[in-house]
């Protein structure tokens, strides 16, 4: 309950109760303090709600995943939405805040086996709609590092920009969010290889772009608070051809920090 | 006007935008950020969801400041659940007076209605039954909003699909209660009243010849759906997906006619058209307003 009071038993809330019943759960009857008019079946009145609850919440989850959407066709992401929000809907009334869970129901749905990128699809727009509304910061500028002096750049620490997200995927689903998340002919990926992604928002438009080899253990490592040197070691570790002048300065420039850290001298 | 127009509080001194130089407004959506940008001569106010506005940063709060340095600002707010047994939401309620004390919006205002029961939030304006438990309860929500705002909240009435066997009063005699128990002022939703009088069969000049207008401090118009309803009685639907109907229009000009002079909204909230089509929906609205009052109701 919220604010942890629970509210008196009082016979308005159990006619409440009685009428939340039913809005998500259409094999509950209408409420029957509902009034029945002559030749107009009340239950027909009360699914108007039903039918408004039932749309609203589906059209917001085709709102926050319009690519999801576009990969399965309106009629099956209103089936799969429809049976996400019967069973998981909202409990805050900041529809932004709502389909966190979205992304997993569609990776368990049995319906939607065949298409195994989906859900990182759909982790990927969850990232860009928190990015979009993510609290507003500064970023570090491209040459933010010119200020350290060299024998310290291997200790220094980035702040991750609060809009930053970076989501790994086994398939290619940075590619597959980009051809689906407009409308228009998509054009058919080059490759099956898996994509890590990095969202970023440096000033109000949303970035999303590929990680190349080693970045997202590198940027990974970075957004957990570990030194430049450990990050390095980290994505050289995964891939031998890491680029390391390369991934700092697409990771700058993408917008992922908002500030650098040199620790006191040990 | 500037009778009619609840200012904000606190000391600093007006700005242009504090007070529309025309009554009427039009919800603002985003896809027509560019065409109004490009509109200079719309002088009109904008009304915004608050929810919209309630995450931390980016483009909303961008879009929002731009639009509140140029206009009037109206906020409405659709899930404070006022018309609920749960206590209110403190976080959203908190989210809500941050948004009032940011943007000094000229009209605060929500809904007669529930949108939450226990943890779910149902994402519409829930009906009320109309008790005296209910009025009790309805009133206490009030009074925390506008000591948590510091100044009188706006409620709309209700479109409904549904009355209660329970119902122990007429809608208008709940409002008018609240009022006078709250000092609240009024949101009367024209298309509300309409959609509300044809699906529970009676008249809405009656319901506005029963409504406290003296408390009305803004006007709502709206477009409606009418659904196909097998029973042969119609059934009308407060979607906001079209222009304001013929009828709704008439009860615009009957309001106007028995004295009501205060801020016009337009709302269009799904299938929305292009800018222009918005627009004329706000002239035809401001031509309603510039009706000479007829001497019989100025006295």
């Amino acid at each position: 309950m919220r604010n942890g009071v629970i509210p008196a038993s009082t016979p308005e809330r159990g006619a409440e109760a009685a009428f939340a019943a039913g809005l998500l759960d259409p094999t509950v009857a209408a409420p029957a303090d509902v009034m029945r008019r002559p030749a107009d079946p009340a239950a027909r009145r009360y699914d108007v709600y039903r039918n408004n609850v039932t749309v609203s919440l589906i059209d917001a989850l085709a709102a926050i995943y319009p690519a999801v959407r576009r990969l399965t066709g309106d009629d099956f992401f209103r089936a799969m939405a429809r049976s996400h929000v019967r069973a998981t809907p909202p409990t805050s009334p900041l529809l932004f805040d709502y389909g966190r869970a979205f992304p997993d129901y569609v990776e368990r749905y049995p319906h939607a086996q065949s298409l195994p990128w989906l859900a990182d699809v759909a982790r990927i727009e969850r990232a860009w709609l928190d990015a979009y509304h993510a609290a507003d910061a500064p970023v570090v500028a491209p040459d933010g590092l010119a200020a350290i002096p060299h024998d310290r750049l291997a200790d220094v620490v980035f702040v991750r920009h609060p809009a930053a997200y970076m989501l790994r995927s086994r398939y290619p689903a940075g590619s597959i969010f980009a051809r689906n998340r407009q409308e228009g002919p998509a054009q058919p990926l080059v490759s099956a290889a898996a994509e890590d992604t990095l969202v970023t928002r440096p000033e109000l438009a949303v970035d999303v772009r590929v990680l190349p080899a080693g970045g997202a253990e590198f940027v990974g490592a970075l957004m957990c608070g570990q030194t430049l040197a450990a990050a390095a070691n980290a994505a050289f570790a995964a891939a031998a051809a890491f680029d390391l002048p390369a991934n700092l300065a697409g990771m700058l420039a993408a917008g992922a920090f908002t500030a650098l850290r040199l620790p006191e001298s040990p | 006007m500037s009778d009619l127009v609840a200012r904000s509080a606190g000391d600093h001194a007006p700005r242009r935008a504090d007070v529309p130089s025309a009554p009427v407004g039009v919800g603002f959506k985003p896809v027509h950020w560019n065409a109004i940008a490009a509109d200079r001569r719309f002088d009109g106010f904008f009304e915004v969801h608050a929810e919209n506005y309630m995450g931390a940063g980016g483009l909303p709060h961008h879009m929002l400041t731009a639009l509140r340095r140029d206009h009037p600002l109206s906020l409405h707010g659709v899930a404070m659940s006022l018309g609920g047994s749960d206590p209110l939401d403190a976080r959203h309620l908190a989210r809500f007076r941050s948004l009032v004390e940011r943007y000094e919006p000229f009209l605060v205002s929500e809904h007669l209605a529930w949108s939450s029961h226990g943890p779910t939030y149902f994402n519409d304006l829930l009906p009320v039954a109309y008790t005296t438990a209910t009025l009790a309860r309805v009133c206490e929500h009030i009074d925390q909003v506008q000591e948590a705002i510091g100044r009188p909240l706006l409620l709309e009435n209700p479109a409904t699909y549904v009355a209660f066997a329970s119902s122990a009063m007429s809608e208008c005699d709940f409002i008018t209660a609240i009022a006078r128990r709250t000092g609240c002022g009024l949101l009367l939703d024209l298309n509300n009243v309409h959609v509300s009088a044809t699906n529970h069969g009676y008249r809405a000049r009656d319901y506005l010849a029963a409504f406290p207008l003296d408390r009305v401090r803004q006007v709502h118009v709206a477009g409606h759906a009418m659904r196909d309803d097998a029973s042969g009685l119609p059934l009308l639907v407060d979607s906001h997906d079209a222009p304001v109907a013929a009828d709704v229009w008439a009860l615009l000009a009957d309001v106007v006619a028995r004295g009501v002079r205060v801020p016009v909204l337009v709302e269009w909230d799904s299938e929305i058209p292009a800018w222009q089509v918005l627009r004329e929906q706000a002239a035809r609205a401001a031509a309603h307003l510039a009706v000479e009052m007829p001497t019989c109701a100025m006295a």
